[in-house]
């Protein structure tokens, strides 16, 4: 099994302050890799290093073997790594359909092109299609997707971030803010989108962390204290002082 | 070196009146995040309006009323009109300012007239306040510059030593703080914006007697200030206040000292092409800096935002 | 699967379809019988004028209502295109150029001036764009009166239209032959126009418009989508230029400045961004209002400032949008209900806006005439502003028009609310 992600020391600070304190991750191939911590350990900004929305400070970060250092978000992107948002980040004025759309395109190659028509390529409209069925939302094709709710537009931004074919997902807290029937259906969205894929997901509910991972890590303030298989990690005793306990009883 | 004196100053008084209208700009961007296209129309407005009440009262009056004036009319726009937009979103914003320019131009042209009105400097200040050398400095001109500097203090003061002050400081470095505490109440929105439009009515009182005073004076000198904040730095007041001074000099000293391309492109060693009028050429071996010095403003701005796409100072994204 | 997904699939997989090309057609046919309807040479120059601002409000729309830019500036792109354009009807080449290809010089002229300045300025949406825009547009503007060479200095520079190759024996003499042209380059500036936004590029302006970060995530440079929008926006600025050249002969400093990047801007507006046809609309009425207010009053400009900050403030969707509001309401088949609210509510709201215009002019008379002249003819109908009659008519008007029209607008509003709320149907 090859390694899709490898963070090697990375490190990031914002002003005198050390968010991220030497993270060193590998990502196998075809994994559900889970990154669980307190708030504010630096889930988030681990994300947006990795995605390059912001500079890291020190390390390397590979996707596949290729350093990401430098490389802009939609550079990233085009080598294979998508992301959703922990705040729904889509496009509402667009329609539903629009939305799915525009993150085929790239992907099927159609570039900054002028001289094609979208409405006449079958690849692109069908596979918009596909994916509103793989997503459910079908039905709700031609609004806006401004007015979808809450738990809808979770589903679209993850339609819209599997689109382009990636096969590493980074998902931020795709379950956040979803009732309990809300977060199952979700769940079992993610597990059917992402066969085949590599996920990493950072994410509160220990529900659905010891439910989707195969491999967990924990973040705490900016330094990876353990990862392994969910039993593993549940069984450290270095993660329950600092983190897990409570949480992980009220998990199961 | 008398002539470079006379030029400082003429470029000061530029250049803190440029200030005056930038710094109210400045507060209502780092606030409110709008960009107050008719922030020069307020200038305007301060202008006509101590015009009009000049002519019952006295310049001085003018001086005292109008600004306040200005400032509540200002507040009314934000109260009756920018709230209402500002759900729209930020572009939206700004096509309303600009089309409220383009409405108080026309409103001052139905009241006022197209033609440049008589509003004159009060007789007190006529005549020269003192000479270097052969050149008169005149004392209105020295007045300006004192009640600029006067009103800086007090902006100043209140914006360093004051609640409100440290509310609207804070709020320049981190806009989405002050929210979220709270402090953002929609009274403090309309006071800056009117705080901001009354320093531009300042402006107007007192530059409208020597600018002239006529229905294009805002057009005339609105682009020059989002020139100023923009080579300064969104939402930065030292940077506006740097960028103000750097374009009064500039200017002035441009039209003050006609550098001739001709003398530099001869300096470099080039050919002057005979008969000039026919060459393709001519427009540039022709150009003189007081021909330019109106476009230098707009020039740094174009390099600026090349190379320093934040302006001299500028610190956080738009 | 729903009845409009089949359709849109059944389009996506067809050839062109006669809806898709429908409205084309009958723009086309219109274009064509317009001149038979409108015979004289006046209302062809107005018609003239429309084509214009039609092709440069759409181009303008490009940026704004497609991708987020607010320009303050895109008059040079018209503009240079313009001035190219003049110069090429001077030189001796143009004696072998047939007239109706020289609008694709204006527009590679306006392609290469947004290629330059693109490069720089769509780095940021918003704020900071609107900013360079308006800088570059002064800079522009005021060079005309630097670099003579090209701009021509104060008087411009014009030129003769007729001097180029003869079009198959057509020589552009008079105002219809000119009208056809323009309207031919109107229709295929129009329709590539409509063919961009439906393109990727053209889609993913949309996008970036409405979250650029978004987009950046989808594997798009949000920079690079704008900069292809903007120098495809700058092209056909450039055909508008190079037809306003064609159609006046003479171009001046008053092509590029800010006074003329404006007006696009208003008249983009006041159509309405959300909607390509938007633009068309917005400078159909735009020009109507103009020549048709400018003959009638002096204050024209102050009516059309107030119609459009009333716009911004109250239908930020401008014509377009309002119209399109009314989609719900006929697709329910529940248009009817609305007719009789609003007129209750329009009618008296015309009158109120009459009353204060006739208030407005009034005063305007009473403080601007010459002293001694207190006569003036207003609707029609001449009278005597020192006389306190037509004041007291004038007021009455607005206020009672302004009274009846608020106490019928709850029941618009309940009609209107009414009008888009589907029936309950027992399935």
């Amino acid at each position: 099994m090859t390694t899709a992600l490898e963070i090697t020391n990375l490190r990031k600070s914002f002003g005198q302050t050390e968010i991220i304190r030497g993270v060193n991750l590998e990502i196998k191939d075809d994994e559900r890799h889970a990154v669980i911590g307190p708030n504010g350990a630096g889930k988030s900004t681990l994300f947006n290093l990795i995605t390059g929305r912001f500079p890291q400070t020190a390390g390397v970060i590979q996707l596949h073997g290729k350093d990401l250092s430098g490389k802009a978000p939609y550079e990233i992107n085009r080598m294979g790594l998508s992301r959703s948002f922990q705040i729904t980040n889509i496009f509402p004025k667009m329609t539903v359909f629009e939305n799915v759309r525009c993150s085929l395109l790239w992907s099927l190659g159609y570039k900054y092109s002028f001289w094609n028509m979208v409405s006449k390529s079958r690849a692109l409209n069908e596979g918009a299609e596909a994916i509103l069925e793989q997503i459910n939302l079908t039905a709700r094709r031609d609004l806006p997707a401004g007015l979808l709710s809450y738990a809808e537009q979770r589903a679209l931004e993850i339609g819209i971030t599997i689109a382009g074919g990636a096969d590493v997902i980074l998902l931020d807290e795709p379950t956040a803010g979803m009732s309990h029937s809300e977060t199952d259906y979700i769940v079992e969205l993610i597990r059917k989108v992402t066969v085949g894929k590599t996920l990493v997901m950072v994410e509160h509910d220990m529900g659905v962390v010891f439910g989707l991972a195969d491999k967990i890590s924990v973040l705490v303030y900016g330094e990876i204290i353990a990862t392994g298989a969910p039993e593993e990690v549940r069984a450290n005793p270095r993660v329950q002082e600092a983190y897990l306990g409570e949480a992980m009883e009220a998990g199961h | 070196m008398d002539l470079i004196l006379v030029n400082l100053i003429d470029g000061l008084v530029t250049g803190l009146l440029l200030f005056m209208l930038s710094a109210g700009l400045t507060l209502i961007f780092s606030m409110m995040g709008v960009l107050n296209f008719a922030h020069a129309s307020f200038y305007m407005l301060g202008a006509y309006f101590a015009y009009q009440i000049s002519t019952y009262v006295g310049f001085w009056m003018g001086l005292l009323i109008a600004p306040p004036i200005v400032g509540l009319v200002g507040a009314a726009v934000e109260r009756y009109g920018l709230r209402r937009v500002h759900q729209y979103g930020h572009v939206p914003e700004l096509i309303f300012t600009f089309g409220l320019a383009l409405l108080i131009e026309e409103l001052v042209k139905f009241i006022w007239g197209n033609d440049q009105i008589p509003y004159q400097i009060p007789e007190i200040l006529e005549g020269a306040a003192f000479s270097i050398s052969s050149y008169d400095i005149p004392a209105y001109k020295v007045f300006m510059i004192f009640l600029s500097l006067a009103i800086f203090l007090g902006l100043l003061y209140v914006l360093t030593r004051t609640r409100v002050g440290m509310i609207i400081q804070a709020a320049l470095s981190y806009p989405r703080t002050v929210e979220a505490l709270g402090h953002n109440v929609p009274l403090v929105f309309m006071g800056v914006f009117g705080v901001g439009t009354a320093l531009a009515g300042v402006a107007g009182v007192i530059a409208g007697p020597v600018l002239s005073t006529f229905p294009g004076m805002a057009v005339v000198l609105g682009s020059i200030v989002f020139v100023t904040i923009v080579i300064g730095g969104l939402g930065s007041l030292g940077g506006a206040l740097v960028a103000a001074l750097i374009i009064g000099w500039l200017t002035t000293f441009a039209k003050a000292y006609n550098v001739r391309m001709e003398d530099i492109l001869t300096g470099l060693g080039f050919n002057k092409p005979d008969p000039i009028w026919d060459s393709a050429w001519r427009d540039l071996w022709t150009l003189t800096s007081p021909q330019i010095a109106d476009i230098l403003p707009y020039l740094l701005m174009v390099l600026i935002l090349v190379f320093r796409p934040y302006g001299l100072f500028g610190k956080r994204d738009v | 699967m729903t009845d409009t997904a089949q359709t849109s699939q059944a389009r996506a997989q067809g050839g062109v379809t006669l809806s898709a090309a429908l409205p084309w057609i009958i723009a086309g046919l219109f274009l064509l019988v317009m001149p038979f309807i409108f015979q004289s040479n006046s209302a062809i120059t107005i018609m003239n004028q429309m084509a214009i601002t039609i092709i440069f409000a759409l181009s303008y729309n490009m940026l704004l209502g497609q991708g987020g830019m607010l320009s303050f500036g895109h008059a040079v792109y018209m503009g240079v295109g313009g001035f190219l354009c003049v110069h090429i009807m001077n030189w001796e080449i143009f004696g072998s150029l047939p007239l109706p290809i020289l609008p694709i010089f204006g527009g590679i002229f306006g392609l290469i001036l947004a290629l330059i300045v693109g490069s720089f300025s769509t780095r940021k949406a918003g704020t900071v764009f609107a900013m360079i825009s308006l800088g570059v547009g002064e800079l522009i503007a005021a060079c005309s009166v630097i670099i003579v060479v090209f701009f021509g200095g104060e008087e411009g520079i014009s030129g003769d239209r007729t001097y180029g190759l003869p079009f198959f024996g057509i020589e552009f003499l008079t105002q219809i032959e000119v009208y056809y042209l323009i309207a031919f380059w109107l229709l295929v500036s129009a329709l590539l126009m409509y063919l961009f936004s439906r393109t990727p590029i053209g889609r993913m302006a949309n996008a970036v418009r409405d979250n650029p970060e978004r987009a950046e995530f989808l594997g798009y440079s949000a920079r690079w989508v704008r900069f292809y929008s903007f120098i495809a926006a700058g092209f056909f600025a450039g055909i508008a230029g190079g037809l306003f050249a064609i159609n006046y002969e003479i171009l001046t400093e008053e092509n590029l400045n800010l006074h003329t990047s404006g007006s696009i801007l208003l008249v983009t507006f006041l159509g309405g961004v959300g909607f390509f046809f938007g633009p068309i609309i917005g400078a159909i009425v735009f020009t109507l209002l103009q020549t048709v207010l400018s003959l009638e009053t002096e204050l024209w400009a102050l009516y059309v400032g107030a119609l459009f900050v009333a716009t911004v403030m109250f239908f930020p969707g401008g014509l377009s949008g309002v119209l399109m509001m009314h989609g719900t309401p006929i697709k329910l088949g529940k248009w009817r209900m609305l007719v009789k609210p609003y007129i209750k509510v329009l009618v008296p709201a015309v009158l109120c806006i009459l009353g204060l215009a006739g208030f407005i002019e009034l005063m305007f008379h009473a403080r601007h005439a010459a002293i001694g002249e207190s006569e003036m003819t207003l609707f029609w109908t001449t009278f005597d502003h020192s006389n306190p009659m037509p004041w007291i008519v004038f007021a009455v008007l607005a206020l009672g028009g302004f009274w009846l029209a608020r106490k019928g607008s709850p029941e618009l509003t309940g009609a209107w609310h009414e009008a888009n709320t589907p029936d309950e149907v027992s399935e």
